[in-house]
């Protein structure tokens, strides 16, 4: 492995290129929230202002949509994660030739796109509600969860899955043998087992549900989320106040990066100490076993 | 309309006797190895991924767009009449979408199928443009990048995708627009003394929808390539291939079913993206989920706006099988 200079330099420009596109449209954008003109304008700098931000969270709208995709979210959360640890659990139990069609079928939302499953979602429970007298579930919140679930669920199985694949039955053999129930298996072996995989599913599920609008836009009927408020705010005008708001996503977004990195590593430093001090103890041990047979 | 209902209890009805009776065959026939599925599970867990599974199979994902496909070949008509004596199954909305309206004096739907082939062709190109910037990050990432520099690259990956598709595609509005820092930087370099309306020629709609799915690009390409035993490359180098002999002859082939992976995904999601349409379209754009938007919340008319997504998602998934057919891939290889 040894580039030339030529190809070095080539390279570095290159990866200097891909995050200038990648960060820059953002970047640009962040600029302008702090600009003082009613145009989201970048340069000059005729001055320096947290306006945009107040009149972000004096936008009533905004406010409202707001609520509505958190308690969205936290709702997708709730059933896709349960919904995409049972499709996983039954992939690795599944017949093997009914398995890809098993497969082909939970996995098809992904690639479906998005308004294609808002359209679908709608048009189905309109006529369902409608046929079996539970019109109280033809409502936005409701149809939005679902569309959104069809996809989430499936991000959140393959999450699940790619940690249950490195699962040991031999664990749950014993503790089978050892007298649990079926239930205590799943509940003290499996779930533990799975919880980081689980964790991340959730973080994945609420940000996708949070930032989605091609299904939530039709699913959503005539309430309004975060992303379908701004989408018409948008197309109505630019103002510095989205750039604000999207200001206001990064940053939240890196500092909980940066938080979840740090207790990363502290908590794999804490496992690192934990498994040096049981070797340590597992040779000391080991050291004074001879001795005491000799003895 | 009872027949229709009888249809949406009987069919996840039907499927689960199908699949206890598969069950039971095997169980004679000897091929499941182990007990059944309720005694592997006990009963409370395995009702609960029967039920979460057959609700998320059926109602969620099956249903729905059987529905979707049945509305599409309906007529438009009041809610009264649903289910009467006019409500018979009938081509008229994909008539439209070739023909036109019936008072219309033109031969064909012009701007509906243009914007169609628009849309996948475009795509298409797009594809090709996101493998292509991906390809050089991904091999690095996965052959050669230590693993501290491997967390920096994906955490400045990751996130500009935290960012809703709306302010991302917004973000290439404020950057393109006449008065935009691009068109500054142009006008003050003395390249053009008019500032160049990026947005009216589509160039900020293909570069949004470009950069809207990168990701989906890179992440299938850097698993695959990652699996590559590094002593191949090392020793085709050794043997004297050039660099490009390396790539075309080891590399790509092996990363074959990834990069079937990024592509499919990326063009699905891009002939059906909607926000970047939206936000960076111009009123003369043709881009086809901005018209299948409009049937339904323009036109009021939910049939069509059906019969046009499905034809999309049809011509995306015959589009996709018959390219994965070219190149000797199935589709069980990609979704591994």
């Amino acid at each position: 492995m040894n580039p030339g200079p030529f190809q070095r330099v080539m390279f570095a420009l290159y990866t200097v290129v891909f995050f200038l596109y990648l960060l820059g449209p953002l970047a640009v954008m962040a600029v302008s929230a702090f600009n003082t003109p009613q145009y989201p304008q970048v340069w000059p700098i005729e001055g320096v202002t947290l306006d945009w931000f107040s009149a972000l969270f004096a936008d009533q709208d905004m406010m409202t949509g707001l609520k509505m995709s958190l308690w969205i979210g936290l709702l997708v959360v709730c059933i896709s994660v349960p919904i995409g640890l049972a499709g996983a659990i039954i992939m690795t139990q599944i017949q093997p030739r009914v398995r890809s069609l098993y497969y082909l079928v939970v996995v098809s939302p992904v690639l479906t796109p998005g308004i294609i499953i808002g359209i679908s979602t709608v048009v189905f429970w309109r006529q369902f509600t409608g046929q079996t007298g539970t019109r109280f579930l033809y409502d936005g919140v409701v149809l939005t969860v679902l569309g959104q679930a069809s996809f989430i669920s499936a991000y959140c199985m393959l999450i699940i899955l790619a940690r249950l694949q490195r699962f040991d039955r031999s664990q749950e053999e014993a503790a089978l043998d050892l007298g649990a129930s079926y239930p205590q298996v799943f509940r003290h072996i499996l779930l533990p087992f799975l919880k980081p995989a689980l964790a991340s599913a959730a973080v994945l599920a609420f940000l996708s549900s949070f930032e989605n609008y091609n299904t939530t836009t039709f699913a959503i009927l005539s309430d309004k989320t975060l992303t379908t408020v701004l989408a018409g705010r948008v197309r109505q005008g630019s103002t510095p106040a989205i750039s604000a708001l999207a200001v206001v996503i990064v940053a939240v977004t890196v500092i909980g990066a940066i938080a979840y990195e740090i207790y990363k590593r502290r908590s794999d430093a804490a496992a690192a100490a934990r498994q040096r001090a049981a070797l340590e103890a597992e040779e000391a041990e080991l050291a004074g076993a001879p001795a005491a047979a000799m003895g | 309309m009872s027949g229709s209902l009888a249809f949406v209890f009987g069919l996840p009805l039907a499927v689960v006797v199908f699949f206890f009776a598969l069950a039971a065959y095997e169980r004679r026939t000897g091929v499941a190895n182990g007990g059944g599925f309720f005694q592997r599970n006990g009963l409370a867990i395995g009702l609960y991924l029967v039920l979460a599974v057959g609700f998320w199979a059926f109602f969620i994902i099956l249903l729905p767009q059987l529905a979707m496909v049945d509305m599409s070949f309906r007529p438009k008509l009041p809610p009264s009449q649903m289910g009467g004596p006019k409500d018979l199954y009938t081509l008229e909305n994909y008539r439209y979408f070739l023909f036109g309206s019936t008072t219309s004096t033109a031969e064909w739907n012009w701007l509906h199928i243009k914007a169609f082939f628009l849309t996948i062709g475009v795509s298409i190109i797009i594809t090709l443009i996101n493998f292509a910037i991906c390809y050089p990050l991904a091999f690095h990432m996965a052959q050669s990048a230590t693993a501290a520099r491997l967390r920096v690259l994906l955490l400045l990956l990751i996130l500009p995708y935290w960012v809703n598709e709306i302010l991302r595609a917004f973000a290439f509005r404020v950057l393109l627009s006449s008065g935009g820092i691009i068109n500054q930087m142009l006008m003050g370099s003395g390249l053009t003394s008019e500032p160049i309306d990026f947005l009216g020629a589509d160039v900020g709609l293909y570069m949004g929808l470009s950069y809207a799915y990168l990701l989906m690009m890179i992440f299938p390409l850097y698993n695959a390539i990652e699996s590559l035993d590094k002593n191949q490359v090392e020793a085709a180098r050794d043997l004297g291939a050039p660099w490009w002999h390396i790539h075309a002859f080891i590399v790509l082939p092996h990363a074959k079913p990834g990069i079937a992976s990024g592509c499919t995904l990326v063009f699905m999601l891009t002939a059906g993206a909607l926000a970047a349409p939206l936000v960076l379209g111009g009123p003369r754009t043709l881009w086809f989920t901005p018209i299948v938007y409009d049937r339904f919340y323009q036109a009021f008319n939910w049939p069509q706006g059906a019969a046009y997504a499905f034809i999309l998602l049809v011509s995306c998934i015959i589009f996709v099988l018959v390219v994965l057919k070219a190149f000797r891939l199935s589709l069980g290889e990609i979704t591994r």
